[in-house]
């Protein structure tokens, strides 16, 4: 392939170390997370979805995370992208505004109540609103939603994105960006834990 | 947008066999392309509502498909198939997917044998005693990697190695734990569960 693999290059795995073996013996699951990472960000096909929206987004919800390392890699992945320069300020103020914990959120009425947890419902302030426009504005509402209290969706919240703008396959898109980032960075992190754990060798710019 | 009148939502969490309904409109069967069946990776997936909305985008779901499939039925190596699947059912329980924490309980208990000790994860939630140390930390792992901002840290790798989990095993409670983190998020806001 000829991108760096993403998912090392991020925790920090260099070649030839221990954890670098061991991601061989998942050689298909390393392979294609990459392809999942290359398909959402060099896409055939960005009619649905654009660039500029998936780079804004991806820090968004990265940003969320409280990652330093990844955000300032996401951050400057907007920054290079085509008219997303000029959003970098507004996305890094809606992060800080959305900060919070998760998962939080209501199960369905029953015996589960009980659990439920009440928490930020996060919507984007009114003077940014013009600035990142009717369809980025609904899909961080909706992005803020799926990363920390995704037992809340609903089918209202379908309605929302179409009404934006969004059409049904963009919406599978933005939706999958969403949930991918949730699991780029859960690998990263703790494959960076992991290999910290092991020393020198495998632990390389963790931050 | 796709009707839910029909839909039968349910209220616990469950290892029965559930249905899942989309909000939105999945591709018509007859309109899927050699490029659709590409994405689907196993054609009789065009049967499913679910892989039929997924495969709007095809390139990313054939990724996600193949992610998914390595990371769990990859066991020449590793971590064994239950702990996979309670890695997965934890996470799913954690993050309140009842549709996917039906599927993965159920492949634990076929796997393991231990079916009152997963009713017990999903009756009591992750924070129940699973009857030993090893399938309590992998839960406790995929817990803390589950949580926003993540949890996880060197506390987790220590229990991990005490419960006798070497380092490949982890890696593969990392991945499992971690797909489930895009596997929710999906299932969850795309549509519901019906009994």
């Amino acid at each position: 392939m000829a991108t760096k693999d993403i998912i090392d290059t991020l925790a920090g795995i260099e070649p030839g170390s221990s954890l670098d073996a061991i991601r061989a013996r998942r050689l298909q699951a390393r392979d294609n997370a990459q392809k999942s990472y290359l398909s959402l960000f060099e896409p055939i096909d960005a009619g649905d979805v654009s660039l500029v929206e998936r780079a804004a987004v991806a820090l968004f919800v990265i940003g969320l995370h409280r990652e330093p390392t990844m955000a300032g890699f996401y951050r400057a992945k907007l920054a290079a992208t085509a008219n997303g320069a000029r959003l970098v300020e507004a996305v890094d103020v809606e992060i800080a505004r959305g900060e919070t914990s998760g998962p939080y959120g209501a199960f369905p009425d029953g015996p589960l109540s009980v659990e439920n947890e009440a928490g930020l419902i996060y919507r984007v302030s009114a003077e940014r609103k013009p600035e990142l426009g009717a369809r980025l504005a609904a899909a961080f509402e909706h992005a803020h939603l799926l990363v920390f209290r995704p037992r809340d969706a609903a089918a209202a919240d379908m309605k929302a994105l179409l009404a934006a703008g969004w059409s049904n396959t963009g919406i599978v898109t933005f939706s999958q960006l969403v949930a991918f980032l949730s699991f780029q960075v859960r690998v990263v992190t703790g494959l960076r834990v992991l290999g910290a754990s092991l020393g020198s060798a495998n632990a390389a710019g963790a931050g | 947008m796709s009707a839910a009148n029909n839909v039968n939502p349910p209220v616990v969490f469950t290892q029965d066999e559930l249905g899942w309904v989309s909000w939105i409109d999945p591709l018509p069967e007859a309109e899927l392309t050699a490029r659709h069946f590409a994405g689907l990776v196993d054609r009789s997936r065009s049967k499913s509502e679910y892989f039929r909305l997924l495969v709007r985008d095809p390139e990313v779901l054939e990724a996600r498909t193949k992610t998914d499939k390595d990371i769990f039925y990859n066991v020449a190596d590793g971590l064994p198939r239950a702990e996979r699947e309670l890695a997965a059912a934890a996470t799913s329980r954690y993050n309140g997917c009842i549709y996917c924490a039906s599927v993965h309980a159920r492949f634990a208990s076929t796997y393991s044998k231990r079916r009152d000790d997963v009713q017990r994860l999903l009756d009591e939630g992750v924070g129940a005693d699973l009857g030993d140390e090893r399938w309590n930390a992998v839960v406790n792992a995929s817990v803390a990697l589950a949580a926003t901002p993540i949890a996880f840290g060197p506390d987790n790798i220590d229990e991990l190695r005490r419960a006798g989990l070497d380092d490949a095993e982890i890696v593969d409670v990392i991945n499992g734990a971690s797909f489930f983190n895009w596997a929710n998020r999906l299932m969850l806001s795309l549509g519901e569960p019906s009994k």
